[in-house]
């Protein structure tokens, strides 16, 4: 339920961060400090030794943060710590939910202040087990759709997710790019109404943040490119990025669509 | 429209299998899924594979009767000997099937992962052969370990890209080539090299690879008027045991799978020093389906550990994980040792040096004789010519 309130406020801009990198420690600090500068919601990544959605920047941020210790049962010590100022979102592939077993892993999170999960590897077909567990725990369950998504699985997939739909701004893997497609476009334009959307992958600027928005998103999705500066130990220019997106994405609403 | 996965064929074995990938590539799996399907009822499709397999890929391969080794072990062994399929190994029986599926799906390139290099091999041959654009994945450490290999595909036109992520072994090369997928599906195949992985590669993968089973079948009611008392073959993810097995599921016949025993049932955080999943693993996800996988108890992924590249490998086909829990096959383990004594056994007494991953039936064979009954086949699935220096390594260490 506090996503959805949160998008009744859009545009809202969701940060995904890896927990545990550079050290578990860091992460709460991080959360907090990100929602500060602008973040309206957070996505708490757990790494996965073998991730087969994300790009290099967030495959080495994994590698560090298990390195570092990270764990699951860490990674919800971290998420009660990190406080509630804004919702937290679970993001992790379904082999870490699954080993943790699904009821076990979606009560954890509600009793750590996580509103919802992503697991980008688990499509709806094969959701339902853990589905029923996010029902009983009150926890969102978010399902992704793609510009090769059809349009008959994209009304599918809008009806069984909660919380939001995460669309993927292009095919491919997490990692910044330099342009927003005209796929990316033309499927925010194909969500069936009233089913709040954000967009990830390959959103790096505030101004790919502002195009996505103005094209008709609630929400727009970074990752890579503020895990690249908390890689590189550059926590004001990720303050200062968070911010800027923040803004571009509030001048941005209201505006009309691009034209192309 | 909701239940259009679970509604195709074949998705899963019991609780295990699926197809558990992001959602880009949940479209690009059910279109080979139904491209497949069509082309499995294709009489043109069959006789066009029939011709590559006969004249280009040296099929039927025998079913040699093993003299020597049946009179050590008193009792009557045949090998199937696809060592002999052209490129050394079972591997091409699947290229070639998945390289005709992927022509008539319009795709211009192919993509693969390989571990010892023998699916890149076959691969790079299917590549040449059919025309295709053809680059290959493969672990910095197993480019190391199998420079010859690594020559052979670039021969042949591909090109071989170094893997770094991860273990920078077979796991990786294959989540290296999910990821070139997300993004390539439009004109590029996802050729897979063993019967694991999502929906549709596990019934795939096991049909192309049937052949192995169809003829053994066959050849041994010819030359012996009945079925075998048991099959042993080797298991990584799979592809040659489903392969031999598959023709005889109904049958009253006990199949051995032979999975890595490496070093030993001993783990670390990070490392199994097996590759026995059928064993040692549990139940996860890994590579888009469910079934037995070597983890940590959060679910991360062990790298797995063996003499034999193509058995290391820490998950195994979902089929096999559900064969195996239904006890329609036999989960065994072969340790480096038991390989290595198979390895030698089978050069010095039949004149055959056989891949070390088939060296894994071979010694488990010779050290269980009791378990085969009076007549059995082992599956060689491939030739031991590219681990001459790593048996030389293993002796001299």
């Amino acid at each position: 339920m506090r996503i959805l309130e949160a998008f009744s406020h859009s545009p809202l801009l969701i940060v995904y961060i890896c927990s545990g990198d550079p050290s578990p420690r860091a992460t709460p600090d991080l959360v907090r400090r990100l929602a500060r500068a602008g973040a309206d919601i957070i996505e708490l990544g757990l790494p996965h030794s073998d991730p087969i959605a994300d790009g290099p920047t967030i495959q080495a941020a994994a590698q560090r943060a298990i390195a570092a210790g990270m764990n699951t049962d860490v990674y919800f010590d971290v998420a009660s710590v990190a406080g509630d100022a804004v919702p937290l979102v679970f993001m992790g592939y379904y082999n870490m939910v699954y080993a943790r077993g699904l009821d076990r892993f979606a009560k954890d999170c509600a009793c750590s202040g996580i509103s919802g999960m992503i697991v980008p590897d688990l499509p709806p077909e094969e959701a339902a087990p853990l589905k029923d567990a996010c029902k009983r725990h009150g926890v969102d369950l978010i399902f992704l759709a793609a510009p090769n998504t059809p349009q008959a699985r994209l009304k599918m997939i809008s009806e069984e997710t909660s919380g939001f739909l995460y669309l993927v701004a292009r095919t491919g893997v997490t990692g910044a790019r330099s342009d927003v497609l005209q796929d990316t476009r033309d499927l925010i334009a194909r969500v069936p109404e009233g089913v709040p959307k954000a967009v990830g992958f390959g959103i790096s600027t505030p101004e790919q943040a502002a195009d996505v928005i103005r094209a008709g998103a609630d929400a727009a999705i970074v990752g890579s490119a503020c895990v690249d500066l908390i890689a590189k130990g550059e926590i004001e220019r990720l303050e200062r990025l968070v911010k800027d997106m923040k803004e571009a994405i509030t001048r941005a609403k209201g505006k009309a669509p691009i034209v192309c | 429209m909701k239940c259009q996965i679970a509604n195709a064929a074949g998705v899963k074995f019991g609780r295990y299998g699926g197809l558990f990938v992001p959602e880009t590539l949940v479209q690009p799996l059910l279109e080979l899924a139904e491209a497949y399907e069509q082309m499995k009822n294709s009489d043109e499709f069959h006789r066009e594979l029939k011709n590559l397999l006969k004249n280009f890929a040296g099929r039927p391969t025998p079913l040699y009767y093993a003299r020597n080794l049946s009179r050590v072990l008193g009792r009557k062994i045949y090998l199937k000997r696809e060592d002999l399929v052209h490129g050394g190994a079972h591997k091409l029986n699947n290229t070639l099937g998945q390289g005709l599926v992927a022509k008539r799906m319009g795709k211009t390139r192919l993509i693969a992962e390989t571990g010892a290099g023998q699916h890149g091999v076959a691969t790079a041959i299917v590549g040449a052969n059919l025309g295709f654009e053809t680059q290959i994945y493969m672990g910095e450490v197993d480019i190391e370990r199998q420079k010859m290999n690594v020559y052979r595909m670039q021969l042949m036109g591909a090109e071989v890209i170094p893997v770094r992520s991860g273990s920078r072994t077979l796991k990786d090369a294959i989540n290296e080539a999910m990821r070139d997928w997300a993004s390539s599906f439009e004109h590029t195949h996802y050729l897979l090299g063993t019967a694991a992985g999502a929906h549709p590669f596990p019934s795939m993968v096991r049909d192309f690879q049937s052949v192995i089973g169809d003829e053994a079948r066959r050849q041994i009611l010819e030359a012996e008027g009945r079925l075998p008392e048991s099959i042993v073959a080797c298991v990584g993810g799979g592809s040659n045991a489903m392969g031999i097995f598959a023709p005889f599921l109904k049958d009253r016949v006990r199949l051995l799978a032979v999975e890595a025993g490496g070093r030993g049932p001993g783990k670390t955080d990070k490392i199994a020093d097996n590759g026995a999943s059928l064993g040692y693993g549990t139940d996860g996800v890994l590579h888009g389906a469910l079934t037995k996988i070597l983890q940590d108890p959060y679910g991360q992924i062990l790298e797995s550990y063996s003499v034999a590249a193509g058995l290391d490998y820490p998950g195994v086909g979902p089929e096999l994980a559900y064969l195996a829990e239904t006890g329609r096959v036999h989960p065994m383990m072969a340790d480096d040792k038991t390989a290595i004594r198979g390895f030698r056994a089978l050069s010095r007494l039949e004149g055959i040096i056989p891949a070390l991953e088939s060296a894994h039936a071979v010694g488990y064979a010779m050290s269980e004789p009791d378990a085969l009954g009076e007549l059995t086949i082992v599956n060689v699935s491939g030739r031991g010519d590219k681990d001459l220096a790593t048996v030389m390594e293993y002796e001299n260490s």
